[in-house]
């Protein structure tokens, strides 16, 4: 069996696995169509409706992708002020925490009075919600440094930034990046909150838009649609990750591989 | 603190250039661990090494060899006492190269932190490489290399600093029987042909007699110096000369003293 099938050949059973239970339950009539549809009835919403799916697909990937991005960016440049100046590790990182307990629906009418109806404000909310886990998991990365490495580096004359820029910040890249594959996962759920709680304009406002739409119309089976190609979404934004971690920090999946 | 600041003279060209290179007076030091308790490190420890001299330090564990590396390398000051050392280069037990470097740019890492352009860094790695027998792992990652393979590096990346005056602390502690054994011939003829001031920091008494000019015993903590053996034998040195016996023999009979006392 080649390695493609061996790593594809599980995920692929156990999901033939659920969706045939799902089949079986729905059909069995113990739940309305209304409540759960069928996978044949989302799997044919998904054909009728692709262009239109397709088309509210294109924003919150958008927000998704371009808010993980920006998230982690963020998250990076906070983890390594807080490493390096105790106020600020005082100064911001109580206030970060605070951010995330804030419910988007209470910033939400100003995000959109600042940007509109478009992207804009609901990448915000994907980047407030998607910067921490980057934050926390880079300053641990950072603070993971051996203080014999770093001694090690004095002897060497190494200034404090090289220091940073020889030791402390390709340690810290993997770090980032777990903090970025976790962010995904509530930066997904973070794309339909904001576009629940905001209003948009134009034909495609976006899969959690539609979900809303759907499910308040009774047509269930175009929101599990939607919701099966969020799904995708995450999956397939999940092993980008993956493969920019072989690309930017290589070292840290090679076997034997450690980071000091 | 007085430590001198002549940079990097390049190391004598003779083995044996005069003058001293490290002067110990009287230094004491005492330190906080993790848990806030006060450890006295050192107490009163005088001495001198000259130029290209190879000087051994045994002691028992926790006997402050570590601290006292440290302050010749200028990481800490002593509370107590003058230090008076030319330039000193630190390399730990662990290796500490850096995964995401291949070995010839870990071994230049010196080289890159002085602004050396990275081409001529690493090419002036690469041919010390040869001479370290490491040629053809230039391009390796350390995930890759063995435990000797990585010391190796590492004594590497310690030369190319350009110091006058090397630390080694318990270079090849971490390392099997086999392997240590060869690394310290390989370190005899390193130092033979790229000659420096070194202080090698070891519990391995055999290891301290086969490599040094001179050899100093440490007390438990707080560490002092209770004894000094001059090895004259030649090199190379083999553990089963008679010299080399008798030497381990009296090392071991001050180590067991100073434990006592």
């Amino acid at each position: 069996m080649s390695r493609a099938a061996r790593s594809l050949l599980p995920p692929l059973a156990l999901l033939a696995i659920v969706i045939g239970a799902w089949e079986a339950y729905a059909d069995s009539g113990a739940t309305s169509s209304f409540v759960l549809p069928a996978p044949h009835s989302v799997a044919a919403s998904l054909w009728d409706n692709a262009g239109f799916i397709a088309g509210n697909l294109g924003p919150t990937a958008e927000e998704i992708v371009l808010g993980i991005a920006l998230a982690l960016a963020l998250g990076f440049a906070l983890a390594v002020l807080i490493h390096f100046s105790g106020v600020l590790r005082r100064a911001v990182y109580p206030l970060a925490v605070g951010s995330q307990a804030v419910p988007v629906a209470v910033i939400a009418p100003l995000l959109v009075f600042w940007w509109g109806f478009g992207v804009l404000p609901k990448l915000a909310v994907v980047v407030l919600i998607c910067f921490f886990p980057v934050l926390v998991t880079t300053v641990d990365g950072l603070a993971r440094i051996e203080r014999d490495q770093l001694k090690l580096l004095r002897t060497l004359d190494a200034s404090r930034w090289q220091a940073f820029r020889f030791a402390e910040l390709p340690a810290a890249l993997p770090a980032a990046i777990s903090g970025a594959r976790i962010a995904l996962a509530v930066g997904v759920i973070g794309a339909y909150i904001a576009e629940s709680q905001t209003v948009t304009s134009g034909a495609h406002a976006g899969l959690g838009h539609e979900i809303n739409a759907d499910l308040t119309a009774l047509q269930t089976p175009r929101a599990y649609a939607a919701a099966l190609v969020l799904f995708a979404l995450a999956i397939a934004c999940f092993y980008a990750l993956t493969l920019a971690e072989r690309a930017l920090a290589p070292w840290a999946s090679r076997p034997g591989g450690e980071t000091p | 603190m007085a430590t001198t600041i002549t940079q990097p003279a390049q190391p004598p060209a003779g083995k044996r250039a005069s003058g001293r290179s490290i002067v110990l007076r009287n230094v004491g030091h005492t330190f906080t661990d993790r848990g806030g308790n006060a450890v006295h490190a050192l107490a009163d420890v005088s001495l001198q090494a000259q130029r290209g001299e190879l000087l051994a330090l045994v002691g028992p564990s926790g006997c402050g060899k570590t601290t006292l590396l440290e302050l010749i390398c200028a990481l800490q000051a002593p509370q107590q006492g003058t230090i008076d050392s030319e330039p000193a280069v630190l390399m730990p037990q662990r290796d500490l190269l850096l995964p995401w470097l291949s070995a010839v740019d870990n071994a230049a890492l010196a080289l890159r932190i002085a602004h050396v352009p990275r081409a001529t860094a690493r090419s002036r790695a690469a041919a010390l490489f040869a001479q370290l027998g490491l040629d053809g792992f230039e391009h390796s990652h350390p995930a890759e290399l063995s435990g000797g393979m990585r010391q190796r590096v590492a004594f590497a990346r310690t030369l190319l600093s350009g110091k006058p005056v090397l630390c080694l602390d318990e270079p090849f502690g971490a390392l099997d029987a086999i392997t240590r054994a060869e690394m310290q011939e390989w370190l005899a003829g390193a130092l033979a042909r790229e000659p420096r001031t070194t202080v090698l920091v070891t519990h391995d008494v055999e290891e301290a007699i086969l490599l040094a000019d001179r050899v100093l015993v440490l007390s438990p903590r707080p560490g002092r110096v209770i004894g000094e053996l001059v090895v004259s034998a030649p090199r190379p040195r083999a553990r089963t000369d008679d010299n080399v016996i008798a030497l381990r023999e009296r090392a071991l009979e001050l180590l067991s003293r100073g434990a006592r006392s």
